[in-house]
C-alpha cells in the first residue's frame, strides 16, 4: 500500500510538502495512503462527503465543523496539499521547529495557529470573534440534551463574560489567546502521527 | 441545627472509629511482631515502671474502687501515644517556617524517630519498637495508597500510562539486576572482604532496593511541585513497581530457599508468568472492588452516615483480596481508588465526599509520619547493625548510577513515541528522584535469617540507602528543581473556558487522528468516553448524578456554587460585625472561628443558619424552568450578575496534606473589595430599606423605577414578585438527590415569595445594616450619583465605603470596562434584592 502511494505522489511533491508541512517524507507517504483510501471518487481530491463517511466523524460533536476546516474558502474539494496544510496544524512541536527565522513565517503547528484552527472551528462567520450566537451553538453541540437552553446560555454568558476584556461581548482571538495562555496547547492540540 | 449536628457527628464518628481501629490493629501486631521477632525483650523502661507499681497495688485482695490497670491498656495506650508524639511533632516542625521550607517533613520525621529511640535506648539499651513489615503493610501502607489512587489525576496518569509503565517495569529490573550483579562482581573481587552470601542473595537485595518508593516520593515530591507530567510519571512508576518488586522479591526469596543447585528452567518461566499473574491480577481485583464499591455508594441514599465507611472499608477489602491471593495489593487498592473516584464523587452527596476526603488525607498523612518517624526508631537498634564500608558505599553508588543511566536509555526510547519530549532536566529530577524509602526496609526486615545469612548486613545497607536518599536527596531536590528551572505547577483557576475549549481541543484531536486513520490515544480515550457514557455511568451513578454529568455543566455548577457560597460567607462575615456593633436582639454567633476552606465555610454557614440546608445550584436551574418566562430571565440575569468570580484556587496535582486550601497569601485587590461592596450594598440594602428607611429613600427609589422599564415589577420599594433566597427546600419534588431529609440548603429561586420582605431574623439582612453602611449608603447612593455612567470613576471607588481587614480572602474581580454594576442596576438590584432566608427566620 505504502509503495504504491508514493508512486502516485511524486517526488517534488513530496519535498514541498515536508517544506510547508514540516512532516517527513514516511509520514507523507503514510497519510497519502490514508488520503487515498478516504478517496472513494478516486479523482484525488476528497469532498464532503469523503470524510463523512468515517464512521467516528458521525459521534463526534465537532465533527463536521472539523470537516468543514479541511475546506477553506467554501471549496467543496481539497486536494491532497490541503489534507497536509490542515493536518500539519497537529503535528507536535519540535526542537527543530523552535529555532526559526522570525522573517520566515510561523509553521503551521505552532501555538498560534494551532489555537487558530480551534478558534475557526467557533467563528462561522468568520469575522474574527466569537459571538455568543456562535459560543452557543457549539456548546449546544458538545453537552448532552439534560441541559437546558437556559443553563446553556448562562454558561455562555459567563464564559464570554470571563474572557472578554474589551466589553463587545464576544471574544476576539486575542482574548481566545489570552484565556487559554496557561494552557498547555502545544500538547493538548498535537497527536503523534505515525512516522 | 440538628442536620448540622448529624453531619459533624457523621464526619467525627467516622475518623474516630478508623483511627481507631487503625490504633488497635498497630497495637496487637506491633506486640505480635516485636515478639516474634525479638522474644527476649524486656518492656520499654516507661512500662516497666508503671507495670510493678500496679502488680503491687492488685496483690491485696480487697475490692479496690481505683485501680491502676496499665497491662490492661498498655499496648492501646502506648501506640496512642506515639501516634501523638508524631502528630506533634508535626506542628512544632510547621512553627518555623524556615526549616519545613528547607528540610522536607519526612527527613524531620526520621530525625525524630532518630533522636527518640535514642532516649529509649540510652534509658533501658532495648530497641522497644521497630517498623514491622506486617504493621506496615497491612495498616500504614493502604491509606497511603488509597488515597494516591482516589486522588489521582486520572487524565494524566492514563495520558502518560506507557511511560509509566515502561519505567515501572523496565526500570525496575534493570535497576534490580544491576544493581545485584554489579555487587556481586565487585563481591568476586574480593574488596568487600568475606560476605556469606551468593549470586541469587545478591539478586534478591538488589531487587528490594531497586524499587522507587511511593512514600517517600510522594513525601517529597509534595513539597517540590514540579510539573504535572513529571510528577505523575515519577509517582505513577513509584506505584505500579511495586507488581514488579513483588515478584522479583519473592521469586529470588524463594530461589534462595530453594538452593540455587536445585532450580530448574521452569522455576524462571514460572518466575516471568507469576510477574503477569501478580500485576494483572492486582489490578483485577482493584478494578472489581470499584465497580462493587461505585455500586453500593449508588445505593447508600438512606444511609448517608455511613456512606464514607464504604469508600473505605471496600478500597481496604480489595487490598487484603489482593494480598490473600497474594496478587499485588498495591495495584489492586491503586486502582481501586483510580477506577472508583468518578462515580463515587458522583455519587455521594457532598458532605460524604468532604468527609472522605478530609478522612482519607488525614489516615494517609498520618500513616505517613508514623513510617518516618518508625524508620527513625527502628534504626537505633545494635542488633541489626552490621558495618561493611564497600558493600554499603557501593551499593548507593550504583542505586544512583544505574537509575541515571536506566532514565535515560529509556527516556531515549520513550521520546520516540510520546508527544511532550522529556527534557534533559526532567531527566534529571526523574534520577534523582528516585527514593528509596519503607518498602524496601519492610521487605529486608521480612528477609528470613535462615536462609539470608546477611541478613543484618541487607538490614543496614538498606537503612542507609533509605536515610541517604529521604534525608539527602529529600533535602537537596528542592534547590536542585530551582537551579535546573524545573517547569513547576502552577495554581490554576478552573476557568470556564479552559473546561470548554479543552473539550473542543479533545474532539478535535479525536477527530483528526479519525481522518488521518490513526489509532491514538484520543482514539482510545474518545472510545472509552462513550462506552462509559452508555454503560457504565448509567449502571453505577444516581440518576440524579447522570443527569449533571457532564464536565462543562459540572464546571459551570462548581464555579456558581463556589460563588453562592463565597457570597453567603461574605454575607455572614459581614453580619457578625454588624451584630456585634448593631446589638441588635439578633443572637446568632458569627464570632466562632473562621477556616480557610470553602467546604468549612459552609459548615460555619450551616452552624450559623440553625436550618437544615444544602447548597444544590440543581434546584435553581430546575426552579427556574419552571417558572415563568420573564421571571426565569430576569432571576437568571440576576443569578448570573450577583454571582462572583470564582475566588478558590485549586490544583490539578496531587497532594496528600492539602485540601485544596483557598491561597490565604493572595494580595487584597483594594478595587475589587470596593467593587464586592458596592454590589452587596446594591444587592442587600433594599431588603433593610424596605423596612427601616426613611420615605426620602423609598422615593428615591421609586423615581428610579419609574424611570425603569421594569418598573412594574417594583412598588413602593418593596420587595419584587421573586426573589433569590437561601431556602429550605420543603418540597420534595424535587430531584432524589437532595431530599429535605438529608438536609442540605437548597440554594432555591422561589417565585413569588414575599417573605423577604417582612422584618428579617436571620442573619443576613440585619447584618447588611449596620450604621456604618447605612451612613455610606446615604452618603452615595451609587444609583443617585451616577444616573447613566454606572462605572464609578476611579476616585470614586476609593471613597467607596471602608475596607476591613478580613476581606482578604477574595479574589480578584475581573474589571472589564462593561462594569457588571452597570446589569444590576439596570435591571435587578434595587427591583430583585437578594436576601438570604435561612429556615429559622420563617
Amino acid at each position: 500500500m505504502g509503495s504504491r502511494a508514493s508512486s502516485l505522489l511524486r517526488e517534488e511533491e513530496i519535498e514541498e510538502i515536508k517544506k510547508e508541512t514540516g512532516f517527513s517524507h514516511s509520514q507523507i507517504t503514510r497519510l497519502y495512503s490514508r488520503f487515498t483510501s478516504l478517496d472513494k471518487g478516486e479523482n484525488g481530491t476528497l469532498c464532503r462527503e469523503d470524510f463523512q463517511r468515517i464512521p467516528e466523524l458521525a459521534i463526534n460533536p465537532l465533527g463536521d465543523r472539523i470537516i468543514n476546516a479541511f475546506f477553506p474558502e467554501s471549496e467543496d474539494q481539497v486536494n491532497f496539499r490541503g489534507f497536509m496544510r490542515t493536518l500539519a496544524h497537529f503535528r507536535p512541536i519540535e526542537e527543530s521547529d523552535k529555532n526559526k527565522d522570525p522573517r520566515v513565517p510561523e509553521p503551521l503547528n505552532s501555538r498560534n495557529n494551532k489555537l487558530l484552527f480551534a478558534f475557526r472551528l467557533y467563528d462561522l462567520d468568520k469575522d474574527d470573534k466569537i459571538s455568543r450566537e456562535e459560543l452557543l451553538q457549539v456548546l449546544r453541540m458538545m453537552v448532552g440534551v439534560n441541559i437546558s437552553d437556559e443553563q446553556l446560555g448562562s454558561i455562555a454568558d459567563r464564559t464570554i463574560q470571563e474572557a472578554d476584556q474589551d466589553g463587545d461581548l464576544s471574544i476576539s482571538f486575542n482574548e481566545f489567546q489570552k484565556v487559554l495562555e496557561k494552557v498547555d496547547v502545544e500538547q493538548k492540540m498535537s497527536i503523534r502521527f505515525l512516522h | 441545627m440538628g442536620m448540622d449536628r448529624s453531619q459533624h457527628a457523621g464526619r467525627s464518628s467516622l475518623c474516630c472509629p478508623v483511627l481507631l481501629a487503625l490504633s488497635v490493629f498497630l497495637c496487637c501486631s506491633a506486640a505480635e511482631g516485636t515478639a516474634n521477632q525479638i522474644p527476649q525483650r524486656d518492656p520499654g523502661p516507661l512500662i516497666g515502671e508503671i507495670r510493678s507499681g500496679s502488680v503491687d497495688n492488685s496483690t491485696s485482695k480487697d475490692y479496690q474502687i481505683v485501680q491502676l490497670n496499665w497491662p490492661h491498656v498498655k499496648d492501646t495506650y502506648i501506640i496512642a501515644v506515639w501516634i501523638l508524639v508524631a502528630s506533634l511533632a508535626k506542628i512544632v516542625f510547621h512553627l518555623s517556617e524556615k526549616v519545613t521550607s528547607v528540610v522536607p517533613e519526612s527527613a524531620l520525621l526520621i530525625v525524630l524517630g532518630l533522636i527518640l529511640g535514642g532516649i529509649v535506648w540510652a534509658a533501658d539499651h532495648t530497641a522497644s519498637f521497630t517498623l514491622t513489615p506486617n504493621v506496615f503493610f497491612f495498616y500504614l501502607l493502604p491509606p497511603i495508597v488509597l488515597d494516591a489512587g482516589y486522588f489521582m489525576p486520572n487524565r494524566h496518569f492514563f495520558g502518560n500510562l506507557g511511560t509509566i509503565l515502561m519505567y515501572a517495569v523496565i526500570g525496575t529490573v534493570w535497576n534490580a539486576a544491576t544493581t545485584g550483579l554489579s555487587l556481586y562482581g565487585i563481591f568476586k573481587t574480593g574488596i568487600m572482604g568475606p560476605i556469606q552470601a551468593g549470586l541469587l542473595e545478591f539478586l534478591l537485595f538488589g531487587s528490594l532496593i531497586a524499587a522507587v518508593d511511593p512514600v517517600a516520593v510522594l513525601a517529597v515530591f509534595e513539597e517540590v511541585h514540579v510539573n504535572e507530567v513529571l510528577f505523575i510519571i515519577v509517582f505513577g512508576e513509584s506505584l505500579l513497581n511495586d507488581a514488579v518488586t513483588v515478584v522479583l522479591y519473592n521469586v529470588f526469596s524463594s530461589f534462595v530457599a530453594i538452593g540455587g543447585e536445585n532450580i530448574e528452567g521452569l522455576d524462571y518461566f514460572k518466575g516471568i508468568v507469576s510477574f503477569f499473574v501478580v500485576s494483572l491480577g492486582g489490578t483485577a481485583v482493584g478494578i472489581v472492588f470499584a465497580f462493587l464499591l461505585s455500586l453500593v455508594t449508588r445505593f447508600t441514599k438512606h444511609v448517608r452516615v455511613i456512606e464514607p465507611g464504604f469508600v473505605f472499608v471496600i478500597s481496604y477489602l480489595s487490598y487484603l483480596t489482593a494480598e490473600m491471593l497474594s496478587l499485588s495489593a498495591i495495584l489492586a487498592i491503586t486502582f481501586c481508588g483510580i477506577c472508583c473516584q468518578k462515580y463515587v464523587k458522583a455519587n455521594l452527596c457532598e458532605q460524604s465526599i468532604t468527609t472522605v476526603r478530609y478522612a482519607m488525607k488525614m489516615l494517609a498523612s498520618g500513616a505517613e509520619t508514623i513510617i518516618f518517624m518508625f524508620l527513625g526508631i527502628s534504626a537505633v537498634d545494635t542488633r541489626i547493625w552490621t558495618w561493611n564500608t564497600a558493600f554499603i558505599l557501593l551499593t548507593l553508588v550504583f542505586i544512583s548510577v544505574y537509575r541515571v543511566i536506566g532514565v535515560v536509555i529509556q527516556t531515549w526510547i520513550l521520546n520516540h513515541y510520546r508527544v511532550v519530549q522529556l527534557e534533559i532536566i526532567d531527566q534529571v529530577v526523574m534520577s534523582y528522584g528516585g527514593l528509596r524509602g519503607a518498602v524496601a526496609f519492610a521487605l529486608v526486615v521480612l528477609l528470613d535469617s535462615q536462609h539470608i545469612h546477611e541478613r543484618r548486613l541487607f538490614i543496614s545497607t538498606t537503612i542507609i540507602v533509605v536515610y541517604f536518599t529521604v534525608i539527602f536527596q529529600g533535602l537537596t531536590i528542592k534547590p536542585l528543581v530551582k537551579w535546573l528551572k524545573v517547569k513547576r505547577s502552577q495554581h490554576k483557576e478552573p476557568l470556564l473556558n479552559e473546561k470548554l475549549h479543552g473539550r473542543a481541543f479533545d474532539h478535535i484531536l479525536s477527530a483528526i487522528e479519525d481522518i488521518s486513520g490513526q489509532i491514538g490515544h484520543n482514539y482510545l480515550r474518545d472510545k472509552w468516553t462513550n462506552f462509559d457514557r452508555k454503560y457504565l455511568s448509567k449502571l453505577m451513578m444516581r440518576k440524579s448524578a447522570q443527569v449533571s454529568r457532564d464536565k462543562i455543566l459540572s464546571v459551570f455548577r462548581e464555579l456558581n456554587l463556589k460563588d453562592a457560597i463565597s457570597y453567603v460567607s461574605e454575607g455572614e462575615r459581614r453580619g457578625s460585625l454588624a451584630f456585634i456593633r448593631s446589638s441588635s436582639d439578633v443572637n446568632v454567633d458569627f464570632t466562632g472561628p473562621r477556616h480557610s476552606v470553602v467546604d468549612s465555610s459552609v459548615s460555619a454557614l450551616l452552624r450559623g443558619s440553625t436550618s437544615e440546608v444544602c447548597l444544590d445550584m440543581q434546584a435553581i436551574e430546575n426552579r427556574m424552568k419552571s417558572g415563568k418566562d420573564r421571571e426565569e430571565t430576569v432571576t437568571h440575569h440576576m443569578l448570573q450578575q450577583h454571582l462572583y468570580k470564582p475566588r478558590k484556587r485549586y490544583r490539578l496535582n496531587y497532594s496528600r496534606h492539602k485540601l485544596a486550601v483557598r491561597n490565604e497569601g493572595e494580595q487584597q485587590d483594594k478595587e475589587i473589595f470596593q467593587r464586592t461592596m458596592k454590589k452587596r450594598l446594591e444587592n442587600f440594602k433594599p431588603t433593610k430599606l424596605a423596612n427601616n428607611y426613611t420615605t426620602k429613600f423609598r422615593n428615591m427609589k421609586k423615581e428610579r423605577a419609574a424611570k425603569k422599564k421594569h418598573s412594574d415589577a417594583m412598588s413602593n420599594g418593596k420587595i419584587p414578585a421573586h426573589s433569590v433566597s437561601f431556602h429550605v427546600n420543603k418540597d420534595s419534588d424535587v430531584e432524589d438527590h437532595y431530599d429535605p431529609s438529608d438536609g442540605g440548603i437548597s440554594f432555591l429561586i422561589t417565585p413569588a415569595h414575599n417573605e423577604s420582605d417582612e422584618p428579617i431574623t436571620g442573619f443576613t439582612n440585619p447584618g447588611f445594616s449596620t450604621e456604618e453602611d447605612d451612613s455610606t449608603f446615604q452618603m452615595t447612593p451609587p444609583w443617585v450619583s451616577n444616573e447613566e455612567t454606572v462605572i464609578p470613576s476611579q476616585r470614586a471607588r476609593l471613597q467607596l465605603p471602608r475596607s476591613p481587614t478580613n476581606f482578604r480572602r477574595l479574589t480578584p474581580l475581573q474589571l472589564s470596562s462593561r462594569s457588571i454594576d452597570s446589569f444590576l442596576l439596570a435591571d435587578i438590584s434595587d427591583e430583585h434584592p437578594l436576601s438570604f432566608l435561612p429556615e429559622s427566620s420563617m
